[in-house]
């Protein structure tokens, strides 16, 4: 097995073991995303019409909720400094570990998104837009977190500072991906949305990975 | 394989404070380095300093091996087997499966002996949650040994080991020297291997 895709599988792993985070963030999304229309009342056109931004957020909000340890567990126990040593470059370890993330974060929510839809009355085919523009946009979120993480992978407190520095680059993301979802509702094409969304996340999954294993290096002779 | 490491005027700096400055020491292969001083001296942050993670305020590391001298710090952390005060144990991981990660990852393949020479054998399927200090820190030993590096940095390799433990770190230790390989330990105890040491 490859050092990639051994990294990868552990970290999946872990995510799935308990303690993990998959769960947690699973469970987060399904609570608010239940919440939401408790608060907003049964107004179903409002509910419709809110459900792609709140499911949005939701889902950025819960993928946040274990983005935070995507390296500190490592630097903390000293895992980190035996990954940075082996033959696997830091750049592929960072795409290692936000691959993994994804897959045991982003893809699950993607997929628990339309059972989610139908709490805010959204009907079939933006639900679909919905369900793709996760699916294109969440590796998008695992990316920009991972140089957060990286960031702030040696700070005790670093989970409070993570949102502050990468909720703001995943707006374009947000937007894109409500976007998307609100164009279906009124029965307009969203895959210009669409497209600049997997744009978006694409460019971030490429160029992220060298910004982390940057912030990397120097927490490692910090 | 490394026939020596060189250390050329080497300093480092830790905020404001100098740690140590203008220091010199040459291990050839088979031989190994004992590293002394009171806490907090820099022994670990000398360790850390030849792994490559912090680079050094002044000096050069040079490995001498038989492609040609390289002071590179990134390729000499491809011949560095690893040892620090944190053990790198995950809670959830079963020994067996902590020991198959790191050796796939260095591209190596995992044996059940390096378990048994640590004396862990028994403990193979049990997670890392329930061991103790000096096991955790045995496992750590079995992993330094799968990766199968020429240069071990050791950073208090006797900690937390009981009597058998510390003969069996002593003998690992012996036959890695035995067989061409450099040691460089921060440590409070004598290694017992006819060894330098030097003084910080």
């Amino acid at each position: 097995m490859s050092p990639f895709a051994t990294l990868f599988l552990r970290d999946v792993r872990l995510a799935a073991r308990s303690g993990g985070s998959a769960a947690l963030a699973l469970s987060f999304f399904a609570l608010v995303a239940t919440l939401v229309p408790l608060g907003v009342g049964a107004d179903l056109r409002l509910l419709a019409r809110v459900a792609g931004g709140i499911l949005w957020v939701a889902a950025v909000l819960a993928a946040l909720l274990s983005l935070d340890r995507l390296f500190q567990g490592d630097y903390e126990d000293g895992s980190l400094d035996l990954i940075a040593l082996s033959p696997l470059p830091l750049e592929m370890t960072a795409l290692a570990k936000i691959v993994a993330h994804w897959l045991s974060t982003g893809l699950p929510l993607t997929l628990l998104s339309p059972v989610l839809a139908l709490l805010f009355n959204l009907p079939p085919s933006p639900t679909l837009i919905l369900f793709v523009s996760l699916l294109a946009g969440t590796p998008a979120v695992s990316a920009v977190g991972a140089i957060g993480a990286s960031l702030t992978l040696s700070l005790k407190r670093g989970g409070l500072i993570l949102p502050l520095i990468i909720l703001p680059l995943l707006a374009p993301a947000v937007i894109f991906g409500a976007g998307a979802v609100a164009l279906a509702l009124d029965g307009l094409s969203s895959g210009n949305a669409l497209g600049l969304l997997a744009a978006f996340a694409f460019g971030a999954v490429l160029l992220s990975p060298f910004a982390a294993a940057a912030s990397v290096r120097l927490n490692l002779g910090g | 394989m490394i026939s020596s490491l060189t250390a050329e005027k080497l300093a480092c700096v830790r905020g404001d404070k100098r740690l140590f400055e203008a220091l010199n020491f040459r291990v050839s292969a088979g031989q190994a380095l004992a590293v002394e001083g009171a806490n907090g001296a820099g022994k670990t942050s000398l360790l850390r300093l030849i792994a490559g993670f912090l680079a050094p305020a002044a000096g050069r590391i040079v490995v001498k091996s038989p492609q040609g001298e390289s002071d590179d710090a990134e390729e000499r952390g491809k011949s560095i087997g690893w040892l620090g005060h944190l053990d790198g144990l995950k809670p959830q991981l079963t020994v067996v499966e902590q020991l198959n990660f790191f050796a796939h990852l260095y591209g190596k393949a995992a044996d059940a002996a390096q378990l048994e020479q640590v004396g862990l054998a028994r403990q193979a399927d049990l997670p890392c949650r329930y061991l103790s200090a000096g096991q955790r820190r045995r496992l750590a030993l079995a992993r330094l040994l799968a990766s199968k590096r020429p240069v071990w940095l050791l950073d208090e390799p006797f900690a937390a080991l009981d009597a058998s433990g510390q003969t069996q770190v002593a003998q690992l230790m012996a036959r890695h020297c035995g067989e061409g390989g450099i040691i460089i330990a921060a440590t409070h105890d004598p290694l017992g291997l006819g060894n330098e040491s030097l003084k910080l």
